[in-house]
């Protein structure tokens, strides 16, 4: 791994005065440390964020939990609080990697990142999450843009996630048996009036799948998408799975998170 | 390089290192505490684990300058007076390894697992040691000496 420069910031402010084009915030360091290893991203400075004592804890009001950024998915899989306001929110944080990874790992670092398979901008997208800065506030459906890119600017730190609490949720996924990583996860959650389909690791992006939402707000049952045939063009393709079978298993996956709901 | 300061076995250590020093070869190469192995080095294999203040984690994965300040216990810290850990002691008694290679992570992240769930059934000891690979034992006897450990522990 190249030489680098490790700071360690008291707060945001601290923290995005450090950043620079050629420095990354170091959260949990699950991804960031591994693709600094394969020389995949380098950079000068790393700026810890893990100490900033503002950025970790679990917030549960009447119509929403907030979740600092640098709260660890042991945090969120283990917290009473999420268990009892959105349990789907809980049991995803549980199935993240291994313990180690969830020991370590946090939800802002998962969010920043934006892995097309990363099973956070799922519940982000399903449940109308708001992405707090320490600039401004956006809504999850206009902060993930492409592979791994957001609507992050240079130096944008994310502060914390508010995930507004759904009548019914559920989350799904398939994953791959090596890595745990979603082939194909599915978040669906119904809201007063609408419902979200959230899914991850079937595009180059989270997105929300408007046909299966629109079935599902008319008639919230699995027979309602039973059997959809959903358009494979843009799915992705690898050892793993093809995009035919990506697409199958999107309508699979939407039918048990329904059933589970 | 920044002065990097933790208490590793219940001894304090103090040493100057690269910021970019992993934890791991802080361990081994700094500390000549060579327990700690280093399998596929990309986070999956878990060979590396180690606990930080009392959780496991991968010491690959870790910045040495990340966890400054904290309590670190590697395979080398579990003894007591020249006595095997109940946990190494069933590995022993039911050959839950063959080249070894893997033992000292799957001891620690077993380790972890007992702090936090005194009684695991089967299918919470496999999804625990999810992130630990063993190409030898194919698991059943890792699991068996688990369950002892248990009952020992």
């Amino acid at each position: 791994m190249k030489d680098f420069n490790y700071h360690s910031a008291k707060d945001s402010k601290e923290a995005s005065k450090l950043a620079s084009s050629s420095s990354a915030f170091l959260a949990g360091g699950m991804t960031t440390i591994p693709s600094m290893k394969l020389g995949l991203a380098t950079y000068k400075d790393l700026i810890d964020i893990k100490n900033i004592k503002k950025l970790s804890g679990i917030k549960v009001s009447g119509k929403s939990v907030t979740i600092g950024a640098a709260t660890k998915h042991v945090e969120v899989s283990n917290s009473k609080d999420v268990k009892k306001a959105i349990p789907s929110l809980s049991s995803l944080a549980e199935g993240i990697g291994d313990p180690q990874v969830r020991n370590r790992g946090t939800i802002g670092g998962s969010i920043a990142n934006n892995d097309p398979s990363a099973d956070y901008p799922s519940a982000c997208i399903a449940l109308n999450a708001t992405i707090h800065t320490n600039e401004r506030k956006i809504e999850a459906a206009k902060f993930f843009k492409g592979m791994f890119e957001t609507a992050l600017k240079k130096g944008e730190l994310i502060e914390a996630i508010e995930f507004q609490i759904p009548e019914k949720s559920s989350y799904q996924k398939h994953p791959n048996p090596a890595s745990r990583y979603a082939i194909v996860g599915v978040y669906v959650a119904k809201h007063k009036g609408d419902v979200n389909v959230a899914v991850t690791g079937a595009k180059s992006c989270v997105y929300n799948d408007k046909e299966m939402s629109k079935a599902l707000s008319g008639n919230f049952s699995s027979s309602s998408i039973d059997g959809m045939d959903l358009d494979s063009s843009e799915m992705n393709s690898d050892m793993h799975a093809s995009a035919d079978f990506r697409a199958s298993l999107v309508v699979t996956q939407a039918k048990k998170a329904v059933d589970a709901c | 390089m920044g002065k990097i300061s933790l208490e590793v076995n219940g001894r304090k250590v103090e040493k100057e290192a690269p910021d970019n020093t992993l934890l791991s070869t802080f361990l081994r190469e700094h500390l000549q505490l060579t327990g700690t192995h280093i399998g596929c080095d990309t986070s999956q294999c878990g060979a590396c684990v180690v606990h930080v203040d009392g959780n496991s984690l991968k010491s690959c994965t870790a910045l040495a300058a990340d966890i400054n300040g904290s309590k670190v216990t590697t395979i080398e810290g579990l003894e007591t007076n020249g006595k095997m850990h109940p946990m190494q002691e069933a590995f022993k008694k039911l050959h839950g390894l063959q080249c070894g290679f893997c033992t000292p992570g799957m001891v620690m992240s077993a380790v972890d697992l007992l702090q936090k769930n005194k009684k695991p059934s089967d299918t919470e000891i496999r999804d625990w040691l999810e992130g630990n690979i063993c190409r030898c034992t194919g698991y059943q006897n890792i699991v068996a000496a688990v369950k002892e450990a248990a009952t020992k522990m």
